[in-house]
């Protein structure tokens, strides 16, 4: 599905072929598939309304309106039933029912980062609030919307939450001000604390491994510090530093190659196809001996939220790998190996990293520069893909698809889909 | 009279005699002696005889008697007068007096020697102790100066040290300030962050009334209709069963979490405890050969044997079962205890190779090992290639099975193979015969040609030397016979030659005219000596020839 103005357009994945086209009153902020894909919540936050559409029955429809209360954030519950709104100044949180057309308040919830998470498995929901000058989470059984657990937090100021891929532990995280991580337990016991160091700033990005074994805390200090579940302590510090020194990581380097065109075929007025190889460069990836300096950017040390530290944070799949990102080396991904807990790869792009995902079945990584290329690694080797197309197609954001086997590229104004062919055995 | 006094030796020895001479005469009169006297003055040559002179003359004799007289009583000797008051003189008493002062004389001069003596030592003594000093002093003075630099140094080394120690003090208390600049910061903007918040909150509230107010009007829903659940079921009221419910739920949840990862750790504790227990076994299969060594393993190995029992004891409770705290702790400890040992064992066998003392066992050992490896080496590389041997062997048995209806075609076609390529290959030989054929005709005729040129290059030089020969025979018909024949002998050797060769050379194109046999090399060589051959003498000849016919144009 994707969005155009004020029209919503559904494709088929595989074929791109148009199923539907819906009409909203507004232009669309942003669109979300319900669990069981059988709608799609369109949200626009201007007008504070949220239109609901099924795609089994194109005729159905549903429109929430939250008048003066205006629109700031809505998603889907994880049963594919409820819609949580949140209002402006996130006054509050509404959770409309499709079934049964009630609602439910949540007051005071805490505008940040990631304020409300869901488990995996759908059947909690954590929401992080702040009454009175304090923290407090609450943890709410998201099939009837009962609160279960309502506790306060030893923070600062709450910056974010997130569930272990088990379910049965959330961690809490302060602002960058304070280095603390918390975990909470399900039924609310606080497990354990780990503050790393009190002063400089502190936690920049979280993320759970897939088998909920190790949480990795990416911070403003370049390092990325890995607990484990067992007794919340750091097993290890990953250092990023700007100079790869050690002989047992491979340095993939994106290298640019001008096109070579024969002097004899140019022809007058130039081709399409001539023009755009001539000006769109190839590029591919060499492998850089060792040692290898990365490009080190030098933060601004007046401004706030620094371009420092590890900023993206990701578990591959089958929980072998780490990628990671320092924003003080922006070209840089770093690939660490789980198993050994050492770094194995990294790959120096040309551009900025803007986005990097893995593949949801197979470790797989795919990254986005900016550029109109998309770059896949697996621990096989690495390969620059190009956008074919006119022009400029800047990825801004890419997804995989939930089989690993296409992914969506994203610019500001066009989207592709990418097809990644299967082996044949 | 002081300067008698000044005067030393030598005067005593004048002084001596004179007095004796002086006494010899002394029976003669009175008179006499002031002629003594001046005889003594006149023969003697020193000067210091004068002083006797100057001392008694003729006309003061009895005063200087009586001097000399008082002086000796003054010295307490007796008097020289006979009787106190007659002039005449006592002799005895004066020889007495005399020898007094002779012995007196000796002593004094010995006294004055030993003095002298004295007086050089203590000199020289002196010179040493002042050079000493002087050295003394010098060095006293280097000292001085050293410690005066040494203690200059240690001055400023000294003021470093404590500059340093201020520097050090100022940054650890600025350090110090920031720390409590930073943390009152944060409390300052901890501070006001809640002072905002509540400002804000209080805004909050505020809109929201204002929402809820207007919450009638605006805020709605609108949809079609409603949609069912996920899961199909209705959906069900909220009681307290219900939450109890989520309550029980949600810990069952975390119960099983919490076994599942107890299931995994007892997993874990289970495999470490059987490598424990494998390790401890190969410790144990290792340590016992110690019983064999020499004395001084036998203490160990007698210790060794109480612990193998003990472990002996624990494996057979199957120990591993168990996991209370002793039993894990014995197992450990056990285990370290070996560990132990054997490292020690190792430490020692390590030692006794490198002192080379009854390390005929370990050498053993190790060269055992040694050659233990390059025989397991060898034999891999035996297997790896007894592999390779059957894989084509099986390669070629495949071949071979899997052409069975097409064999006797393919045999045939083998065999037309066989004898094409065979006379593929005899028509290359043949190909290449030919080649080098054309090769050696092509090389005969150049040489065919060569010889032809030079044969009328010869003919004509031997037509124009004939020529001159004959001119100059005819001019000089006076010249001597002998000159002639030789020149006509001279002539007639090379035209033998030439004929020699020329006949020569007309063999040769006979035999390439002949048809090409088996053995063109055996011609061809023979051909090149006699081309060889013919060169050689033509190339001999024409030099004389150029020469001669020079030296008769010099000579024309």
């Amino acid at each position: 599905a994707s969005c155009v103005q004020h029209r919503l357009v559904v494709r088929d994945a595989s074929s791109l072929q148009l199923l539907q086209l819906y009409t909203c009153l507004d232009q669309i902020q942003y669109i979300e598939w319900s669990s069981d894909s059988l709608f799609i919540l369109c949200a626009l936050y201007k007008r504070g309304i949220v239109q609901v559409w099924s795609l089994e029955q194109p005729a159905w429809h549903c429109r929430i309106d939250e008048g003066s209360a205006g629109l700031v954030a809505s998603c889907w519950s994880p049963d594919g039933r409820h819609i949580l709104n949140t209002t402006e100044f996130h006054l509050r949180i509404t959770v409309w029912s499709l079934c049964t057309k009630s609602v439910s308040y949540i007051k005071y919830p805490k505008a940040c980062q990631q304020g409300v998470v869901f488990t995996k498995d759908g059947r909690y929901m954590a929401v992080a609030e702040r009454r009175d000058c304090k923290d407090f989470i609450s943890i709410f059984v998201c099939s009837n919307w009962q609160l279960l657990r309502h506790f306060d937090t030893e923070t600062q100021d709450l910056s974010g939450i997130e569930w272990a891929p088990n379910g049965c532990v959330l961690a809490a995280w302060d602002t960058c001000l304070e280095y603390k991580v918390l975990l909470y337990s399900l039924d609310g016991r606080l497990l354990s604390s780990f503050r790393a160091y009190e002063w400089p700033l502190g936690v920049k990005s979280i993320a759970w491994s897939p088998s909920s074994q190790f949480l990795a805390i990416g911070s403003f200090d370049e390092k990325v510090r890995i607990l484990n579940h067992v007794t919340w302590k750091k097993i290890t510090e990953l250092d990023h530093p700007a100079t790869i020194a050690s002989k047992k990581t491979i340095v993939y380097k994106e290298v640019e190659k001008s096109p070579t065109v024969d002097r004899e075929r140019l022809s007058f007025p130039p081709t399409r196809e001539l023009a755009s190889s001539l000006f769109s460069t190839q590029s591919k990836y060499d492998i850089s001996q060792v040692p290898v300096s990365l490009q080190y950017v030098k933060p601004v040390a007046d401004r706030a939220n620094p371009k420092v530290g590890v900023g993206m944070l990701a578990f591959s799949a089958d929980n072998c790998f780490l990628a990671t990102k320092n924003d003080n080396i922006p070209n840089a991904v770093w690939i660490w190996d789980m198993r050994k807990l050492k770094l194995s790869v990294v790959l120096e792009q040309l551009g900025t990293i803007q986005c990097l995902q893995w593949d949801p079945c197979q470790p797989r990584l795919a990254v986005g520069t900016g550029t109109s290329r998309v770059y896949l690694w697996s621990p096989a080797g690495c390969m620059v893909v190009q956008v074919p197309g006119e022009g400029d197609f800047q990825i801004v954001s890419l997804s995989w698809h939930s089989s690993g086997d296409s992914m969506i590229l994203l610019s500001k104004d066009n989207f592709c889909v990418c097809y990644l062919e299967r082996e044949e055995v | 009279m002081g300067d008698w006094k000044a005067i030393t030796v030598p005067v005593l020895s004048s002084d001596s005699k004179d007095i004796f001479s002086y006494t010899s005469e002394k029976k003669i009169s009175a008179t006499s002696m002031n002629s003594q006297v001046l005889r003594l003055s006149l023969p003697s040559s020193k000067n210091m005889h004068s002083f006797f002179s100057a001392f008694c003359t003729e006309e003061n004799l009895e005063q200087s008697i009586s001097y000399i007289d008082r002086e000796l009583t003054t010295l307490g000797f007796p008097s020289i007068y006979a009787e106190s008051k007659g002039k005449e003189l006592n002799l005895v008493s004066i020889i007495n007096c005399i020898n007094e002062l002779l012995v007196l004389q000796h002593k004094n001069l010995r006294a004055q020697e030993e003095v002298e003596m004295q007086h050089m030592k203590l000199a020289s003594d002196m010179d040493h102790l002042q050079n000493c000093y002087a050295k003394l002093k010098e060095q006293l003075e280097l000292s001085k100066r050293e410690i005066v630099g040494l203690q200059e140094r240690d001055r400023q080394l000294q003021s470093k040290n404590r500059n340093l120690h201020q520097l050090l003090k100022n940054e650890k208390d600025e350090v110090q300030k920031l720390q409590n600049i930073i943390s009152s910061r944060a409390t300052q903007y901890n501070h006001d962050m809640k002072r905002k918040e509540r400002e804000y909150n209080k805004l909050k509230e505020r809109l929201h009334q204002l929402v809820m107010n207007k919450k009638d009007k605006k805020i709605a829903m609108e949809i079609l209709n409603c949609v069912g659940r996920a899961d199909g079921k209705r959906g069900a009221w909220r009681t307290d069963k219900t939450e109890a419910r989520n309550e029980e739920e949600m810990y069952k949840v975390l119960l099983s979490d919490y076994e599942q990862r107890q299931k995994q750790l007892l997993l874990e504790n289970a495999e470490l405890k059987k490598v424990l227990q494998q390790m401890k076994k190969d410790i144990i299969s290792l340590l016992p050969p110690q019983k064999q060594k020499p004395k001084e393993k036998s203490e160990e190995g007698l210790v060794l044997s109480d612990q193998e029992e003990d472990i002996g004891e624990l494996n057979k409770e199957n120990m591993w079962e168990l996991s209370c705290e002793t039993v894990r702790e014995q197992l450990t400890n056990s285990i370290r205890k070996q560990w132990r040992m054997l490292k020690n064992h190792v430490e020692k066998l390590d030692n006794q190779v490198s002192r080379g003392h009854s390390g005929a066992l370990n050498e053993k050992d190790v060269i055992s090992r040694e050659d233990h490896e390059l025989e397991t080496e060898k034999l891999e590389l035996e297997i790896q290639q007894c592999k390779e041997m059957i894989k084509t062997q099986q390669q070629l048995l495949q071949q071979q099975l899997t052409c069975d209806d097409d064999t006797t075609l393919l045999l045939q076609d083998c065999y037309l193979l066989e004898e094409r390529e065979r006379l593929q290959e005899e028509w290359r030989l043949f190909r290449e015969q030919k080649k080098n054929f054309e090769k050696e005709r092509k090389s005969f005729t150049e040489a065919a040609i060569r010889l032809g040129l030079e044969r009328k290059a010869f003919e004509e030089d031997r037509g124009t030397w004939l020529k001159h020969q004959f001119l100059t025979m005819t001019a000089d018909c006076n010249s001597p016979n002998a000159t002639t024949p030789s020149a006509f002998l001279r002539s007639s050797e090379p035209d033998i030659r030439l004929v020699r060769s020329a006949s020569r050379q007309r063999k040769p194109p006979s035999v390439l005219s002949a048809p090409v046999s088996a053995e063109p090399c055996w011609t061809s060589q023979y051909i090149e000596q006699n081309s060889v051959a013919s060169e050689k003498p033509a190339a001999d000849n024409m030099p004389n020839l150029w020469v001669e016919s020079d030296d008769k144009e010099e000579t024309e």
